[in-house]
């Protein structure tokens, strides 16, 4: 099975599936930062990230618990409501900054341009309203003037087009009453009711079931080519983003530390925690390993973030820097074309490391 | 779900012959543990200085030479069919219900106690509204800007409401507005039936001493139940939906967060409903309440027993009324 | 004790077939219906049939890994087995003595041997006991004196589980969620069991954790000559770290074989859809038609009133009159693999 998949994919390796589009980005985010201030100090959960996002694209943001990614996506949807989280930088939507915009402006933005999936559907949807009556909701927020017959029709086409069988009975049913996938799919009616142009999901599979989260992956993918929305996939999992994702963002411990193409950040990745993260998950598609290669230690406090390059006190390659992953912030410079990543490690240095050390082991 | 009234109702008429058959147990036997004699006891329904013919008559008659569970029995079989009684030169029919004669006035206990009823009702109704409406309405206030000031205002009351009692309250309410600035004064239970207005008039202070104390309890919940709610992951969906804050509040918080109020709501107002005994005391109102203390002070056994069973009733009633509307309220329960 | 049983653990030749060597664990017709009541009366009026006549073995020293999807009574199963959970039928032996019944007294020298690790590391360990009394508590309850006292003992479990002894006055929310999976570990091992059964050991903990967790389970394994029982939903961990692997639908084993063998070609339909759903980190992978991919149709069925016959035809694109009618058996098609399916794939062992 390993060896088939191989050479299928060395045939396709010189066709790039969906060639990076050309002209202004739909979202735009620039050096976004979310601290929030609590009793045991400045919890700074998104650092300083920066990405652009095409229509019809796909962006995959991909951290453990506690990098930011999740914070991000709210961040974007304007539902960060407490007083004590500072939100600065840009969100650009279509060219209007969405941080500068008033509370109801975004508020007439969310549910109809930004719409958003969330981890586990079965707290995600209100227990005493049916999914009808909640789809129905979402539309006539954005459609003010579309009768209840109207909405409910909407509701039930598109209880239709995600594939719950017998939308017009099932319409009236409560949340608890649908499985768990249905349910999944019910909350991708309510966000796509609007016809969106940016959907954002949040581990929109990892309270599901392999099997039923493979039908979910690919009801996104399906939407999405329809409808032509672009897309964010917040997850922890590398083969979701592999999955769906044009694009990859890596953040650790609030920061973006590498972001690129999914082809080249898969095949020749450039950040040692992205060596790590490969390195520690078993695979199903490779020789079986002897042994997995963790990474050693755990993820960092917000509150207290390691001085320099957050990641390094868990980087095996930290003293090759001189010094500098403790003491300097790294930046993100390009590594190659599109591929950027926050490393001290000469770009020489990281190659051969990746391609003597890491590679064999993937 | 039919099934389930059904079986709701019949475990609500096993609960009130559970409750029966302890208060007839603890209120027959009791005096005998006292030391008091069946003689005794038959004495209370005959004049002062009884001859033993008499008492032995009365005794019979009453049937308090019978072991207890005939007497029990007996007690079943007249709340449901009447009794004839003979105590005095003429029998006595006891109506249906029969909770007996007083002890006291020789009077039957049904009529008298049901003749309290309308007063203890307009009371718990009327506090219950109030409570309901300010404690609720303070409690989401709070919850909604936690730590502001009104927040803080707001729970610092609540807190003194929870810690004063009400013949506290209900006394300083009267001296002000009944002597020291006489803005309700002769204060006097009138009928909802013959003057609305008065009848309002009149229980305004025992309402709000009553409900002082209660919306001091409600705001708290309140407050508790919408801070747990509005951090549920439905009501961030609501709002990603672009709902306008007011609708993600009214419609998908304060449901949920006022559901488990439900559950207590019922619990209080059956208790209510049973008596409020000092609100009733302090206020000088001729309600259930005040039966039951006179009933306890007078050692009155057949008005107690009869009290203590109606406010068991309304205890379960409301409680059955509860369960239902908390299946008509949150579908999880209706349908599964 | 243990020092006998690795070097014994690590004396048989992995080649040898499974039903030689002794198994440590032996389950026959293992069962579990939790009633349903309903009408006026509450009586039962039908059942959950979340384990519904399941049969495997353990032998000592490896590791059996159980996988399946939410509601096919893996878990269940994992409490029956350590008797969390009275069985409804069926007959669980542990080193040949029946356990299936044993009461809490008679299971007390037991629980000695056969340990349970939980998923949860936040909710499974005592906010309000120290790291040294939750991790010191086996031996309580088993009036269990170790050598040396018992303070040495738990700082030489928690230096075993990759912990610091300086750990041992600490609370549990001072630690992360793999430092807290530790500690449930440590625990686990206090009396030195012979058994544990895993129940989703590394779902909670995050991807680069996982990994160390995984490797501790191992290094314990071969130190300690463990027997593991290991229940995931993650086939890609379960792999990795067993011997053997069960397939569980619907409260049935499907399929159970040697690692290897079910990996490189598995036979059910059922195991075919699972593996081809796993997303793997490859976007290669999509780009050539992805499409090998078995997408299963709807959800599973209700445990209540499970499909006739095979409990998987009514979301199987092989199924014929006669997987309805009759209930295949679980047989053996090859060495070390048996299946329970009327039409298995590669049933000719032409992989």
């Amino acid at each position: 099975m390993t060896d088939l998949n191989k050479t299928a994919a060395d045939a396709v390796q010189d066709a790039p599936r969906n060639p990076a589009p050309a002209g202004d980005p739909f979202l735009s985010v620039r050096d976004l930062r979310v601290h929030f201030d609590t009793d045991d100090g400045l919890v700074r959960s998104v650092d300083g990230v920066s990405f652009d996002l095409h229509k019809g694209r796909t962006l995959g943001i991909v951290g453990e618990s506690g990098s930011g990614k999740s914070v991000t996506s709210l961040a974007i949807m304007g539902l960060h409501r407490s007083k004590r989280a500072g939100i600065t930088g840009e969100i650009r939507l279509d060219g209007e900054d969405l941080i500068a915009a008033g509370p109801d402006r975004v508020r007439q933005l969310r549910g109809r341009e930004l719409a958003m999936i969330f981890q586990d559907p079965l707290t995600a949807m209100h227990p005493y309203y049916t999914v009808g009556q909640q789809i129905v909701e979402a539309y006539r927020v954005h459609h003010p003037q579309a009768s209840k017959k109207q909405a409910r029709a909407r509701a039930v086409e598109m209880l239709d087009r995600v594939g719950i069988p017998q939308p017009d009975r099932r319409v009236d049913d409560y949340p608890h009453q649908f499985s768990g996938g249905m349910r999944q799919r019910a909350m991708i009616a309510m966000a796509l009711v609007n016809d969106p142009s940016l959907l954002i999901a949040d581990e929109p599979t990892t309270a599901l079931d392999v099997t039923v989260q493979a039908q979910i992956l690919d009801l996104i993918r399906d939407l999405q080519a329809e409808f032509g929305s672009a897309v964010i996939i917040i997850t922890h999992d590398l083969g979701v983003v592999a999955e769906l994702a044009d694009d990859i963002l890596v953040m650790y411990g609030g920061k973006c530390i590498e972001r690129g193409p999914a082809e080249t950040l898969f095949d020749a990745p450039e950040h040692p925690y992205t060596w790590g993260l490969l390195g520690s998950m078993p695979r199903l598609d490779r020789e079986l390993q002897e042994r997995l290669v963790p990474v050693k230690g755990t993820p960092p406090s917000l509150i207290n973030v390691p001085s320099g390059c957050a990641f390094h006190p868990r980087c095996p390659y930290a003293d090759l820097t001189g010094g500098r992953s403790s003491s300097e912030l790294p930046v993100l410079t390009e590594a190659a074309p599109g591929h950027h990543a926050a490393c001290h490690l000469p770009v020489a240095e990281r190659h051969r490391i990746f391609a003597e050390e890491i590679a064999p082991r993937l | 779900m039919f099934a389930y009234i059904i079986r709701r109702i019949f475990a609500a008429v096993v609960l009130l012959l559970v409750v029966s058959a302890v208060t007839f147990a603890i209120f027959f036997l009791l005096p005998r543990f006292a030391g008091e004699t069946t003689d005794q006891l038959a004495a209370q329904y005959i004049g002062k200085n009884p001859s033993p013919e008499a008492i032995a008559a009365v005794k019979s008659n009453l049937g308090l030479d019978q072991p207890l569970y005939t007497q029990y029995w007996n007690f079943l079989k007249a709340l449901v069919s009447g009794a004839e009684y003979k105590f005095g030169p003429e029998p006595a029919t006891c109506h249906v219900p029969c909770f007996g004669y007083s002890f006291k006035n020789h009077l039957e206990v049904w009529p008298e106690m049901t003749s309290r009823i309308p007063v203890t009702i307009s009371l718990a109704i009327g506090a219950a509204v109030l409570w309901l409406v300010s404690g609720v309405t303070t409690g989401v206030i709070s919850a909604l800007k936690p730590r502001s000031i009104f927040d803080r205002l707001s729970m610092g009351v609540a807190l003194a409401g929870v810690s004063l009692p009400v013949f506290f309250t209900g006394a300083l309410l009267l001296t002000l507005f009944s002597y020291e600035w006489p803005i309700l004064d002769n204060l006097e239970y009138v009928d909802f039936t013959d003057d609305p207005l008065m009848w309002a008039r009149n229980l305004i202070l025992p309402w709000v001493s009553l409900a002082f104390l209660y919306s001091a309890l409600y705001a708290r919940l309140t407050r508790a139940g919408m801070l747990e709610t509005m951090s549920e992951d439905y009501i961030r969906t609501a709002r990603a939906k672009g709902l306008a804050e007011r609708k993600v509040v009214v419609k998908h918080g304060l449901r949920s967060a006022l559901t488990p109020i439900i559950t207590i709501f019922g619990m209080d107002l059956g208790l209510l409903l049973g008596g409020a005994l000092i609100t009733e005391q302090v206020f000088s109102l001729k309600g259930v309440g005040q039966f039951a203390v006179q009933a306890i002070s007078d050692n009155d056994l057949p008005k107690i027993l009869g009290v203590t069973l109606l406010a068991a009733f309304f205890i379960v009633v409301c409680n059955l009324v509860v369960d239902l509307l908390y299946a008509l309220v949150d579908p999880r329960v209706r349908l599964s | 004790m243990t020092d006998t049983q690795a070097t014994e653990a690590a004396a048989i030749p992995s080649s040898t077939p499974a039903d030689v060597r002794e198994p440590l664990l032996k389950v026959t017709g293992l069962t579990r219906h939790f009633p349903i009541k309903g009408g006026l009366l509450r009586r039962q009026t039908g059942a959950v049939r979340a384990v519904d006549g399941i049969d495997f073995t353990v032998n000592a020293g490896e590791t059996l890994g159980v996988v399946g999807e939410s509601g096919c009574g893996k878990s269940t199963m994992g409490r029956l087995v350590t008797r969390l959970d009275e069985p409804t039928g069926g007959k669980i032996e542990f080193e040949g003595t029946d356990i299936t019944h044993l009461g809490v007294g008679a299971m007390r020298p037991l629980r000695r041997d056969i340990q349970m690790i939980f998923q949860d590391p936040y909710s499974s360990l005592n906010p309000r006991h120290t790291v040294g009394t939750i991790v010191g508590a086996p031996f309580k309850l088993q009036d269990a004196v170790p050598e040396g006292g018992l303070k040495k003992a738990v700082q030489d479990l928690l230096e075993l589980c990759g912990l610091s002894p300086e750990h041992y006055n600490r609370y549990p929310h001072e630690f992360s969620g793999g430092q807290r999976q530790r500690i449930g570990i440590a625990r686990a091992l206090a009396l030195r069991p012979k058994m544990i059964v895993a129940d989703e050991p590394v779902s909670a903990l995050d991807v680069s954790i996982q990994a160390q967790v995984v490797n501790l389970l191992d290094d314990l394994q071969r130190e300690l000559g463990l027997t593991y029982l290991i229940i995931a939903h993650d086939l890609s961990v379960v792999r990795h770290v067993s011997d053997r692997v069960a397939v569980m639908y619907l409260g049935k084993v499907v399929e159970i074989a040697d690692r290897d063998s079910l990996y490189s070609g598995p036979m059910h339909p059922y195991t075919n859809a699972l593996m081809s759903a796993v997303p793997v980190p490859d976007p290669r992978r999509r780009q050539q038609g992805g499409r090998e991919r078995i997408l299963l149709k709807g959800d599973v069925p209700s445990p209540i009133n499970p499909p006739s016959g095979c409990r998987f035809r009514t979301r199987c694109w092989k199924a014929q009159d006669v997987c309805a009618a009759q209930e295949p058996p679980l047989a053996t098609l090859k060495t070390g693999h048996q299946v329970a399916c009327h039409f298995p794939e590669r049933s000719e062992g032409n992989e």
